[in-house]
């Protein structure tokens, strides 16, 4: 059945957010520890099934009779062959202790090459967990050139990253399946995670530490760019949002700055500065909308803006109730801040 | 008063017909329902505690199924975020501290003294106050919970989301005060099997002859009194931060989140084995009597028990992997955690072995007791695995652990309870399962288990976090999700199968008799179900199996008060007559102080005064059940016996 359910498990299912279709070193590393653990646990499993099933059906040889003890049927005491079951019991036990040590070395040979240094060519990264977002900033010697963006993390690949986490209210959990395991954020601390890409392409991850009312969406992508398309994303970061020429864009932010918006949102550039939600500076350039949970869409946004509670019961983002001509001016706006 | 001497030897073979209804009338409960709130006979409150605790587990069992319901496809909307989260957080707290630790006490609080020879527990009111305090704690959570005030943090309840800060409302102070009465529930009933089994019993049984199942309740009591204060203080900082603004947990103000965890964890993971030991015992003391020969290493199991115990005690970290320890304690922990499955392992070597050497009989229990080991070693080897850091960082807190940690304790302790249910329900109510339908119920439950929890562990490879209450389409886990809810589905048709054999056997099911399975330990040498006095003459044991290692002559120990409630007690080691020890009357005080003890918990939530009232009417409970009463003082006695006889 095992293998049945991983042969249809295996096709049905390939997507980018997969610990068994590893994308770099360090979860490539951990699904090899998977590929030497999974036969050695078939066949001890095997081995001991075939034994009870064996020891429980096989036909009993005349000379283990029965006898009455106490008034009850039971087997012949054998000393002899029960010494013989010790002995094999023994070899058994040691059997067990032998492989134990094996998948013992080989995990502290992994778990050693997993938290060597990255070395100092690294990329620096600040996550911060909030619910139910990821706050996420590229920290720069010069304080002007930190770019600042939410819930997509771009990176290089084939160089590492090191990723600093911590949390400001509840424990959450960094975790990109194809790219390496997780790692807690916890208040209070600071705890640093290192990885590397080594293809291009899109890694979806979760929060994976329960984390309140929204944990199921709680997604984060990293994506992995060719250094030079990772440059240049970095470069178009840092710019401030600039004033939308059509008409339409630039009433949407008048909106913006006349509502709630500004309470918690920032957008470099223009008085929004507030931190407790996302930032929104270049809101336009990201794929998905809350926390990667629906498509980037005019019409997705409008639904989130209206009524973010329909769609994420318990996020932390009120509704805002609009005119339609103001709301659809307010997506026009935010889609314009690539 | 002189006591007559203690005489060991034959039973006189005479119409002891007056003598029982003598016995019948010192150790009888008073009839009615006075009798039923004043009982202080272990099988009587150990049936109740049973039953009571299969009520929570078909209640955490509804809970399951809503769950894989909501899961089936993506973006369900059959439950929301805020029910779910209620509804998963219910499900742990009840399987782990309203079904699985209390009915494992439960049965040993039933069978132990029956295992060991004796008339009853030590500290009979101490056992009635312990399963009152259990039904209060356990119904206040389910009423909290129907007053949609129910927790919804988990059952771990990490904190800062446990935090005033972030669960404002009751919620976590529910979860808090129920964790609070189960671990008094769990330390009480822990200190009874303890000196029980010390002290209690019969000549002849010294400690290296007693039933597996009553050592392995030995050893999980000596777990419950050093795992549980740690939760209990924990809880108790939690309820601290939550109602009197203490900052235990709080970073803000110099407090820890990870203290939370270490605390949790170091009660946490030997609660994995309170409940997994008891269940090798089970199986240990069942096989006996489905292979015909006792069980093959019995010093090994022991010590394997023992070891278990230890090291249990060495691997709570494991849980924490992900916080960031440092690469290097983290080792110590992996050790640990491997090193494990050695005892395990020699446990298993030693049911392989009585297995093969034995003359197998399938009966149900014998099926459940083959399941267990199929099942139980698919979540062994997984275990083994996830005691590896790096393994354990892609795996931690997805499916894959549900589905490792439901083998174990679904496959580790349900399925010998099952076996044990089928086992001993004739000894309880005097009828038998029916089997046929408990060969339904074997196969149904095996093929569910699978169907649901099998796919888990890919689930958790694809990425699918524990603790969602949905999941886009977009994530391909639709398909898998599906397949687990329909085992559930199987799951809970195999209950109900279970159901209707319990309802149909208590009414129609064969006359069991004394001893229907042939076995070995001393339960069985009395009537079914055993009379409140279990045995009439106390059993002498000449050798592990009590009842086949009996030589041609039947021994009893004669010379118990038969006018009063008396006990024989016997040295720990060597099990030789000691003392005659009078025996508590029933009462009614246990409940009083179980009444006043929960007032006192649940109201501490609502208001400060709570201290105060709780203290007065404890200390009424108190002196009502410590006065002297005249029958008291009349049957006083605590005398060293002399022996005669052999």
């Amino acid at each position: 059945m095992a293998g049945a359910l991983l042969a249809c498990a295996g096709c049905s299912l390939h997507n980018t957010q997969n610990a068994l279709d590893a994308s770099g070193p360090q979860s490539q590393r951990i699904e090899g520890l998977w590929w030497l653990f999974l036969p050695i646990a078939a066949v001890v499993w095997v081995i001991v099934i075939a034994v009870m099933l064996w020891g429980a059906a096989r036909k009993r040889s005349p000379r283990e009779g029965m006898e009455t003890r106490g008034g009850a049927e039971v087997v012949v005491r054998d000393e002899a062959r029960d010494r013989r079951m010790t002995r094999i019991v023994a070899g058994g036990v040691i059997v067990t202790v032998v492989i134990l040590f094996l998948m013992l070395v080989a995990d502290f040979r992994v778990g050693q090459a997993l938290t060597m240094a990255p070395g100092t060519q690294a990329v620096p990264i600040k996550v911060t967990g909030h619910q139910f977002w990821w706050e996420v900033q590229y920290p720069d010697s010069v304080p002007n050139k930190t770019v600042i963006t939410a819930n997509e993390i771009h990176i290089p690949v084939g160089v590492p990253v090191v990723m600093e986490l911590t949390s400001l209210d509840v424990i959450h959990s960094f975790w990109v399946p194809s790219l390496t395991g997780k790692k807690d954020l916890l208040p209070g601390y600071r705890r640093s995670l290192w990885f590397r890409a080594d293809t291009p392409g899109v890694y979806r991850g979760q929060c994976a530490e329960y984390c309140g009312l929204e944990h199921a969406k709680m997604s984060v992508l990293v994506i992995a760019q060719k250094p030079q398309d990772f440059e240049a994303w970095r470069a178009a970061q840092l710019d401030s949002a600039t004033t939308p020429s059509d008409s339409l864009a630039l009433r949407g932010k008048t909106v913006f700055m006349g509502t709630t918006c500004v309470m918690c949102h920032s957008i470099s550039g223009t008085s929004a500065a507030a931190t407790a939600g996302p930032d929104l500076t270049h809101v336009g350039s990201r794929r998905m909308i809350a926390a990667n949970t629906l498509p980037n869409t005019d019409a997705n946004l409008y639904a989130w803006i209206s009524d973010p509670q329909r769609i994420k019961p318990g996020v932390l983002m009120p509704a805002t109730k609009l005119d339609p001509r103001d709301m659809q001016a307010l997506v026009a706006y935010l889609r314009h801040l690539k | 008063m002189t006591a007559p001497t203690l005489v060991i030897g034959e039973p006189v073979p005479v119409d002891d017909r007056a003598e029982r209804e003598q016995m019948d009338r010192v150790w009888g409960s008073k009839p009615g329902f006075w009798g039923w709130l004043t009982t202080t006979n272990h099988k009587e409150i150990g049936k109740r505690y049973i039953t009571t605790a299969f009520i929570f587990f078909l209640l955490g069992g509804i809970e399951a199924a809503m769950m894989r319901t909501q899961l089936s496809r993506p973006e369900n909307s059959f439950l929301g975020p805020d029910k779910y989260n209620q509804i998963f957080t219910m499900h742990g707290t009840t399987m782990m501290f309203l079904f699985a630790v209390p009915i494992m006490e439960a049965i040993g609080l039933y069978f132990v003294p029956l295992m060991v020879g004796t008339r009853n527990v030590a500290f009979p009111r101490l056992n009635a106050f312990g399963y009152w305090l259990f039904l209060i704690g356990g119904s206040f959570l389910y009423v909290q919970f129907f007053l949609n005030t129910g927790p919804d943090v988990g059952w771990f309840s990490y904190v800062p989301l446990s935090g005033p800060q972030f669960s404002p409302g009751k919620r976590a102070d529910t979860w808090a005060q129920t964790i609070t009465f189960t671990e008094i529930v769990a330390i009480v009933g822990a200190i009874e099997l303890i000196v029980t089994i010390f002290k209690q019993r019969a000549v002849g049984m010294s400690l290296n002859r007693i039933p597996i199942f009553v050592w392995a309740m030995l050893v999980t009591a000596f777990m419950i009194m050093f795992a549980m204060p740690a939760v209990a203080t924990a809880s108790m900082y939690l309820a601290l931060d939550r109602l009197v603004g203490t900052h235990f947990f709080n970073p803000a103000e110099g407090g820890d989140v990870l203290l939370w965890q270490h605390m949790f964890w170091f009660f946490g993971h030997p609660e994995v084995y309170i409940i997994f030991l008891p269940a090798t015992g089970l199986v240990s003391t069942m096989l006996p009597a489905f292979t015909r020969r006792p069980v093959f290493g019995y010093p090994a199991m022991v010590l394997a028990l023992i070891s278990v115990a230890f090291m249990a005690f060495g691997l709570w970290v494991h849980h924490m992997f992900a916080t960031g320890i440092p690469q290097l304690a983290a080792s110590f922990f992996t050790a640990t955690s491997t090193m494990i499955a050695i005892p395990s392992g020699v446990q298993i070597f030693c049911w392989l072995a009585t297995i093969w050497s034995g003359r197998p009989r399938f009966a149900t229990p014998m099926l459940f007791i083959l399941g267990f080991i199929f099942l139980f070693v698919i979540g062994g080897v997984t275990g083994v695995m996830i005691a590896s850091v790096p393994f354990d960082l892609q795996v931690h807190d997805t499916f894959f652990i549900v589905a490792h940690f439901h083998y174990v304790l679904v496959g580790g302790a349900v399925f010998p309870l099952f076996g044990a249910i089928y086992y001993w329900f004739p000894k309880v109510t005097g009828r038998m399962l029916s089997e046929k339908l408990g060969k339904w119920n074997f196969w149904l439950f095996l093929i569910g288990m699978n169907m649901t929890f099998f796919p888990m562990h890919w689930l958790g490879f694809y990425g699918m976090p524990r603790r969602v209450y949905t999941y886009l389409a977009s994530t391909g886990w639709g398909p898998l999700n599906l397949l687990a809810s329909v085992g559930a589905l199987v799951i809970a048709i195999s209950v109900i199968v279970f159901l209707v054999n319990v309802v149909t056997s208590l009414r129609h099911g064969e006359i069991a008799g004394d001893n229907p399975w042939d076995a070995d330990t001393l339960e069985w040498a009395t009537t079914s179900p055993p009379p409140p006095y279990n045995f009439l003459h106390l059993p002498v044991v000449q050798g592990r199996s009590a009842l086949w290692d009996e030589g041609d002559e039947h021994q009893v120990a004669v010379g118990t008060s038969t006018e009063r409630r008396e006990v024989l007690l016997t040295t720990t080691l060597d099990a030789q007559p000691d003392s005659r020890e009078s025996h508590p009357h029933d009462s009614i005080w246990p409940l009083a102080m179980a009444l006043a003890i929960g007032v006192l918990f649940i109201t501490a939530i609502f208001t400060p005064l709570a201290l105060p009232i709780g203290a007065v009417l404890g200390f009424i409970a108190f002196a009502g059940w410590a006065w002297p009463t005249r029958q008291d003082v009349e049957s006083e006695s605590d005398e060293k016996v002399s022996l005669e006889g052999a």
